[in-house]
């Protein structure tokens, strides 16, 4: 079955994946997940009905430590890779009216 | 010999005879690069002022007492999705253009633990993702065996520099294949330790669930050595596994006796070049003569490894690569309205089109009304090839089988068309699916004089038989040293 990726479905993902897309890019991105979902729905060969997702290969459990302070102050060295900053804070675009 | 053609842990030898410094050692690697790096491209960052201070250091300790390892002064590149303090870190993507981390990865923290030099961070597919490292916005690499052809990828630049001389050994990751499939494409041994085993702290995170850390070099014996420095259990990685069994080099006895060998079947069927092909069948016979077992079996689930792949790693790095927003570093777009407009435009200039296609795939598959679908069905399928793995390591110690379908492909012939390039992962994703151990083990060259790798997977934590098998099968290779022929014009 193919699966044919509408515009509102594209507009949707590019919403949640903070992506802004032409036109153009739309078109080729319906296309290249469509085909990649029909790719995909060949897993539905498969009779999972009395299989547990695995999100971990090993029994692993949370890890706790004490919430101690281990690493020294680095605020200007971080600031330093940051695009603006301003009175040692990151600054961002407005954000409200 | 040339300087060059050495393994990392017989220039370290070297170094600990005194019969050649850090230094000189540092000098020969650079030399390399000034003379190679044109053609293949293998960097997007070389340090050259900052390795030679580093490597007068270690001499220093070394001639102090201080550091005595195998690999003290051993010149290494690291993979540019790995942070370096004050060093400049890409993961080649634009985004990353101007990132300095103000911190190291464990992992490169332990190798300078033991007296490795930093040269640079080498060229990768960007983010990690894709096979042939033309996915990088800082320009393709070049295979050393045939410029013409592409290194393979996502660590590509890891693997040419190794093939080119252009460092002593490298690190790469691995998320899909991204260690094993460069490694066999440029003709070295490359291996992804089990899950776990290497720290991820300060790995740039591509599917977290699938990603590992592992050594890339000239052999098996490198491999082992370097594997011993990186198992380190690391309490800033709450998947990191405290291990006991790490004297990998234990295991290099050039003894297979009595191992036993699995084939499968799934491995050779269509889709599978016939010269490689017949590598691996003549690696099985090898094993064979030296006293292993060796035996056909059915592995089954294998063509199901890819689709469930792609939405688990796609799914995990939506929401890793959700950090990189414009704002705490990295690249931020010129004009905007406001911060969402900031956001996308920033996201949208600053990845490159596969990152973005992955990214948009991810988001479906775990949005509302589908995340049952795709991402549960995918992670039970992960189940179940875990559970296929766990019948074959029941009866084998070892499994063999091709690393990629074919040897590497020309420059430009891959990106074309991206389903038919995700289909050259298949005998690679099933192992970081299942979490296992596994490395690529060059053996042979085809018509096209481009290196074939044949694969070794083991069982979780199993290490040991795999670089014991994969030992024997290096030592009784026709071959002794598959070096690219940059390497061979200057050592004989």
């Amino acid at each position: 079955m193919a699966n044919i990726i509408s515009d509102e479905t594209i507009e949707y993902v590019g919403i949640l994946s903070k992506l802004e897309l032409s036109d153009q890019e739309k078109e080729q991105a319906k296309k290249d997940m469509g085909r990649m979902l029909d790719y995909i729905d060949m897993l539905n060969e498969l009779d999972t009905s009395q299989v547990e997702p695995m999100s971990h290969v090993f029994p692993v459990h949370n890890v706790f430590r004490e919430d101690v302070v281990v690493n020294q102050d680095q605020r200007d060295e971080i600031l330093v890779n940051a695009p603006e900053q301003k009175d040692g804070q990151f600054q961002v675009p407005k954000t409200v009216e | 010999m040339d300087v060059q053609s050495l393994t990392a842990v017989r220039l370290g030898e070297k170094i600990k005879k005194k019969e050649l410094s850090a230094v000189e050692a540092a000098q020969a690697a650079f030399a390399q690069i000034a003379a190679c790096e044109k053609t293949y491209h293998c960097y997007v960052t070389v340090e050259e002022e900052k390795a030679m201070e580093q490597a007068e250091q270690v001499q220093k300790k070394i001639d102090e007492g201080q550091l005595t390892g195998p690999l003290a002064g051993v010149p290494v590149a690291i993979k540019d999705n790995m942070c370096t303090k004050g060093i400049l870190t890409t993961c080649s993507s634009r985004i990353l253009g101007n990132f300095v981390p103000t911190y190291t990865a464990e992992a490169v923290k332990c190798l300078e633990k033991a007296g490795a030099v930093i040269l640079g961070k080498t060229n990768m597919d960007e983010f990690a993702m894709g096979s042939t490292t033309e996915t990088s916005y800082y320009g393709v690499t070049r295979n050393p065996w045939n410029p013409e052809h592409v290194p393979g990828g996502s660590s590509g630049g890891s693997s040419a520099a190794v093939a080119a001389g252009e460092c002593f050994y490298a690190l790469g990751s691995d998320t899909g294949g991204s260690i094993r499939q460069p490694s066999s494409f440029c003709g070295v041994t490359g291996m992804k330790p089990t899950y776990g085993t290497i720290s991820r702290y300060g790995l740039i995170a591509y599917g977290s669930s699938l990603d590992q850390i592992g050594p890339v070099a000239k052999d098996v014996a490198d491999c082992a050595a370097i594997l011993e420095i990186l198992a380190v259990h690391d309490p800033k990685d709450s998947t990191s596994v405290k291990r006991e069994d790490t004297d990998f080099t234990s295991a290099l006895t050039g003894d297979v006796k009595g191992m036993k060998v699995g084939i499968p079947r799934d491995y050779l069927g269509e889709g599978l070049d016939s010269q490689v092909k017949e590598t691996v069948l003549k690696a099985a016979r090898s094993l064979e003569f030296q006293g292993a077992q060796v035996e056909e079996f059915d592995l089954s689930l294998v063509e199901y490894a890819i689709p469930a792949y792609y939405v688990i790693a796609s799914a995990e790095a939506s929401s890793n690569l959700s950090r990189f927003d414009g704002i705490k570093y990295g690249y931020r777009t010129e004009d905007y309205e406001g911060l969402h407009n900031m956001y996308k435009k920033t996201r949208s200039e600053g990845f490159g089109e596969e990152v973005k296609r992955r990214i948009m795939l991810g988001s479906f598959v775990l949005s509302s009304g589908y995340y049952d679908a795709y991402y549960l069905k995918a992670l039970r399928t992960k189940a179940l090839i875990k559970q296929a793995f766990d019948k074959a390591f029941e009866k084998y110690d070892v499994i063999l089988g091709p690393t990629a379908p074919s040897t590497a492909p020309k420059l430009g012939e891959s990106l074309e068309d991206p389903l038919k390039m995700y289909l050259g992962d298949i005998y690679t994703v099933s192992v970081n699916l299942a979490g296992l151990p596994a490395m690529s083990v060059p053996y042979g060259i085809d018509s096209q004089g481009l290196p074939i790798g044949v694969q070794l997977i083991g069982d979780s934590f199993q290490e040991k038989k795999i670089f014991r098998a994969g030992y024997g099968l290096e030592q009784a290779r026709e071959d002794q040293d598959l070096l690219a022929p940059v390497l061979r014009k200057e050592g004989r």
